[in-house]
């Protein structure tokens, strides 16, 4: 038994390619490409603009609700952690509820729920909103940016509580306003913070977009579930769909790892 | 409509969930097992064991729990059908239940790695030295020193997957599976009150989380006995 090999520090770039690893990767090259020659492939340019559609919306549904929830999370956080109790309250009840009740129910609460509920009321379906209230993607909107919100609300709350209370004396010292506190000091420091915690929830989020599918928005997985219905082909579609979130969350865990090594470490 | 009696949806909901809850417990035990283990070759297994489970966690956490799901369960039944083929027997039709719970299992054994190799790590060398210098062999030394040390600093991080794994039930649903969430939309979709049918699966959701919390709180102080209180850190 080895002792305790893994508290040693992580080996150097000339360490890494050991021999067992070489013959891995060679054992890995081969798997791919035994499948890439005797599984079946011949629906991919059938559906490769479908595929391509789905993958952009996938990104976008992912970059709209992680800003509009990220932009809902600063002031969870901030009534959380600094707020007089009735803001304090309601928004870690929201937070609590959210956290508490899995995506997939509150999606289609919102989406057959108030959906069943709008067309009730002739107001709403003679108002100019009906179009858009019609389709299914304002839903899956709102409900992943309030998962979104609510699970980084709790992150900011403890980000913001994380600032040292001199940073903040030192700004009121120098006589800022509330407001410019806010936005030069307080703010920065704490995203600064969060900022680890948030390409994990931000991962998390990419893998909470397929559920969007279930409510007929078409996104990279619905195109996945399409192929599969339609050509009876079961695992090519679904192996290369988690290629294909493997990449983008490469992505994203590569672009997050930049930005923080942008943001000078040794503050506060 | 929530009455229990049969006009009323109540005891399908109820029985939604305590399906709901045996997935959950299952899942979470495979998955603590999974982990264990998983945390045990990552931190003393042989490089190729320590690469493969690297392959392993960093797969199954970074691809969604919905295709991962369709994946080994169309994958997982078909395999052991072939398996059983090949070796003679009869293939067996997997239920619903089983393959929820083994899907599920593998998912949460990944992120139990983390949590556990992380908390084996935290406890003070020393007394792993100790043990060694005990003789114990390395069975006995999982048994009596590693796990029960490491207990406080994984028991956080295990409530959060709990947690997790209760709300991970819903997505069974979508490949059919008879859970609170599938056997809600099944009553809104007879009733066409699917608000209604919706928030009471979320209040019992969130009941069974907030249940789920005092429990946790009650095993944390237990797990922390006779250590020093440490002051909240921010997760």
């Amino acid at each position: 038994m080895s002792t305790a090999a893994s508290t040693q520090p992580a080996p150097a770039r000339s360490e890494w390619l050991q021999p067992h690893r070489i013959v891995l990767i060679a054992i890995a090259a081969a798997l791919v490409l035994s499948a890439a020659l005797f599984m079946r492939w011949e629906w991919l340019p059938r559906y490769y603009d479908l595929a391509l559609l789905g993958i952009w919306r996938t990104i976008w549904i992912l970059v709209v609700t992680v800003t509009l929830g990220f932009m809902l999370a600063v002031p969870l956080g901030l009534a959380q952690a600094a707020g007089p109790f009735w803001l304090a309250w309601p928004a870690k009840a929201f937070c609590t509820v959210i956290r508490g009740t899995p995506l997939l129910l509150q999606l289609w609460l919102l989406y057959y729920g108030l959906g069943s509920l709008f067309p009730q009321f002739p107001w709403i379906r003679q108002s100019e909103l009906w179009p858009i209230l019609r389709q299914a993607w304002p839903y899956a909107v709102v409900a992943l940016t309030l998962s979104y919100a609510a699970y980084e609300g709790e992150v900011m709350r403890g980000a913001f509580a994380g600032v040292p209370r001199g940073q903040l004396e030192a700004a009121r010292a120098f006589g800022m306003s509330p407001w410019k506190r806010f936005r030069r000091i307080w703010l920065p420091q704490a995203i600064h913070r969060a900022l680890p915690t948030l390409a994990g929830e931000t991962v998390l989020q990419l893998k909470a977009t397929p559920l969007v599918a279930t409510i007929t928005v078409i996104d990279i997985y619905a195109v996945a579930s399409r192929v599969r219905q339609d050509t009876f082909i079961v695992y090519e579609p679904l192996l290369l769909l988690a290629l294909i979130y493997l990449i983008i969350t490469g992505i994203l865990v590569f672009g997050f790892r930049k930005l923080e090594a942008k943001i000078p470490s040794r503050l506060g | 409509m929530l009455a229990i009696s049969p006009p009323g949806w109540g005891a399908n909901l109820l029985r939604g969930l305590a399906n709901s809850i045996q997935i959950a417990v299952g899942a979470f035990g495979l998955g603590l097992a999974i982990g264990i283990a998983g945390a045990w070759g990552k931190l003393y297994g042989s490089p190729i064991v320590r690469d493969l489970m690297e392959v392993y966690t960093t797969v199954v956490r970074a691809v969604p729990e919905l295709v991962l799901i369709l994946l080994l369960y169309y994958a997982g039944t078909d395999l052991i059908n072939r398996a059983l083929d090949g070796l003679g027997y009869a293939p067996v039709d997997i239920s619903g239940l089983v393959a929820g719970i083994g899907v599920l299992g593998i998912v949460q054994g990944a992120y139990a790695t983390e949590v556990i190799r992380g908390a084996i790590l935290a406890i003070p060398q020393g007394q792993i030295e100790a043990a060694r210098a005990y003789g114990m062999p390395p069975g006995k030394m999982l048994r009596r020193i590693t796990l029960p040390a490491m207990l406080p600093f994984a028991i956080p991080g295990l409530a959060n997957l709990w947690l997790i794994a209760t709300k991970d039930t819903a997505l069974l649903a979508v490949v059919g599976f008879n859970e609170l969430t599938q056997e809600t939309r099944q009553a809104g979709a007879t009733t066409k009150a699917y608000f209604t049918f919706f928030v009471a699966a979320g209040v019992l959701y969130l009941l069974l989380t907030l249940f789920s919390n005092v429990i946790i709180g009650r095993i944390e102080r237990w797990a922390r006995r006779g250590m020093p209180p440490i002051a909240e850190t921010g997760r």
